[in-house]
């Protein structure tokens, strides 16, 4: 029985330039956490799941998954993302491709599983999550709320231990927002250890183990929801979440 | 409201009677301009003789089969080789460096030489050079040349094509485990040729044109086996002859060339919406 965080993160730097956009990020996730990570725009959420993706490079600092170190030298990316995927703000569904197709490339490709057992999964999946009728329509025929979740069937389909998700509902429409995350919330409940970068705080309440609120590259503040969202003690956070809670978010 | 579709389709017919009678008019000035100057006769003896035109006409048909095929082959060979030189340009990676210099080199060159130079170069200098194992024919030479020239301009129509495609559809690859050839194969290239399909098609015509050229290295196509029989009789009408076959083959492809693009800008529009 390994009591070995899942996902950890030491001291992680990035820059762009001369800008720095993480300033020694420390984190830990357990197995089966969901951890919400919260701030303003441009405070480096997106980077940050974006370096533990290995989209990015990490300038300084490591992160570890199971243990072992993924950003040290002649670590082999792709052996690495096969244990994780990651959802974008803008779905990111290859256009070209049916629903089926976009779900199943992964699996055939990067895992070498069998067409038609691939495809018996996904169709598994897209039932579970309201997509069966769609699993032939290209993305551009289905409404953004569907293209998202088609995206979570497609992270979801090569049984990642860990699961990011970048503003997953940022680019919807208010009225589609909460089938997405119902998505969320099952996969939580089933277990998923996710690491979301997010605005909706009443969702971050309501799923999250632990809220980290960044500002400016570093972690301020992290604990339980509650802590974080209602008594908040840095000065930065308090500012950040009278802002949400003005403009009805919370 | 009746009123004005009444109006409309009175104005559309209105319009293509103008359309028609302008057309004919224009052309039949352009036409009598060329029949009524003095030499008018002598021109057409000289190049528009039915006579002539049946005498040239097998060996000018069957030079131009050869063109036809020339054309085959190198735009085969251009849209395989070409994407090969494009995938090698866009790799990524410091280990990549040298192939990629190679790629810029061999692009630039092929670029910076007019193609009939560059016919003349390799068509009649490789073969001089007799080197063991190397064809010797000016024919092989002449496509090779073609290939080569158009390849360094298609790389350049596809690289464009793969810069069109967003880079999140890269990230979104290969952060599902797929390797960057296998991103490339699968996300990248099939949105990227489709995007470059008019330009390509326009290349295709214009290679159409371009095979001619390899007449120059002495090879029967079609406009060399005209010049044979200008230069036995005296009489042009053999390039006329030679004219209007490869019209007959460009101006569907143009046309078709131009239906594609119309559509395809249609079904952009209307994926933006």
């Amino acid at each position: 029985m390994s009591t070995q965080p899942r996902l950890v993160l030491e001291g992680v730097h990035k820059r762009f330039g001369a800008k720095v956009v993480l300033d020694g990020i420390d984190l830990v996730v357990d197995e089966h956490q969901v951890v919400c990570v919260i701030g303003p725009s441009g405070c480096g959420k997106s980077t940050l799941l974006r370096c533990v993706d290995l989209l990015e490079r990490v300038d300084g600092g490591r992160i570890l998954l199971d243990g072992h170190d993924i950003t040290a030298q002649g670590v082999d990316v792709n052996e690495v993302r096969k244990r994780m995927a990651i959802v974008f703000q803008a779905f990111n569904l290859f256009p070209h491709m049916t629903v089926l197709d976009n779900v199943t490339l992964a699996p055939r490709k990067a895992h070498h599983v069998r067409r038609a057992q691939a495809e018996e999964k996904a169709r598994d999946l897209l039932a579970r999550f309201g997509l069966l009728e769609k699993a032939d329509d290209y993305p551009e025929r289905l409404s953004g709320g569907q293209q998202q979740r088609a995206a979570i069937v497609r992270a979801l389909m090569i049984d990642p231990d860990l699961l990011l998700l970048d503003e997953v509902t940022s680019a919807l429409d208010p009225e589609l927002v909460g089938e997405v995350l119902a998505v969320i919330r099952e996969l939580a409940e089933a277990g998923m250890t996710m690491v979301l970068a997010t605005h909706e705080m009443g969702f971050a309440r309501d799923v999250a183990d632990r809220v980290c609120f960044m500002h400016q590259g570093r972690v301020l503040e992290a604990g339980a929801p509650g802590d974080i969202l209602r008594a908040p003690q840095e000065e930065r956070t308090r500012q950040f979440l009278s802002r949400v809670i003005e403009a009805g978010r919370l | 409201m009746a009123a004005a579709r009444l109006w409309l389709a009175e104005e559309g017919a209105k319009g293509a009677l103008i359309a028609a009678v302008s057309t004919v008019v224009v052309f039949g000035l352009a036409l009598w301009a060329v029949v009524s100057s003095e030499n008018w006769s002598a021109v057409q003896q000289q190049f528009f003789n039915p006579e002539n035109f049946r005498e040239a006409w097998p060996d000018v048909l069957s030079g131009f089969w050869l063109d036809v095929r020339m054309f085959v082959i190198a735009q085969v060979a251009i849209l395989v080789f070409a994407l090969l030189v494009a995938v090698v340009r866009s790799l990524r990676g410091p280990a990549f460096v040298p192939v990629r210099l190679l790629a810029v080199l061999y692009i630039d060159a092929f670029r910076g030489v007019p193609l009939i130079l560059a016919i003349l170069l390799f068509g009649f200098g490789i073969p001089a050079l007799d080197l063991p194992g190397v064809p010797r024919s000016p024919l092989f030479w002449g496509v090779a040349t073609l290939v080569l020239s158009y390849s360094a301009y298609t790389a350049e129509v596809y690289r464009s094509g793969i810069e069109s495609v967003p880079e999140s559809q890269r990230s979104s690859a290969r952060s599902l485990g797929l390797t960057q050839w296998q991103s490339l194969r699968y996300a990248i290239l099939p949105q990227a040729v489709r995007n470059v399909v008019p330009a390509l098609l326009n290349g295709l015509v214009s290679l159409q044109k371009d095979v001619a050229l390899v007449s120059v290295l002495g090879v029967r196509e079609a406009v060399r086996a005209a010049e044979i029989y200008t230069s036995r009789t005296f009489n042009y009408t053999s390039f006329v002859a030679a004219t209007v076959l490869f019209l007959l083959i460009s101006v569907p492809a143009a046309r078709f060339a131009d239906w594609y693009a119309a559509r395809d800008r249609a079904r952009r529009s209307q994926m933006a919406v």
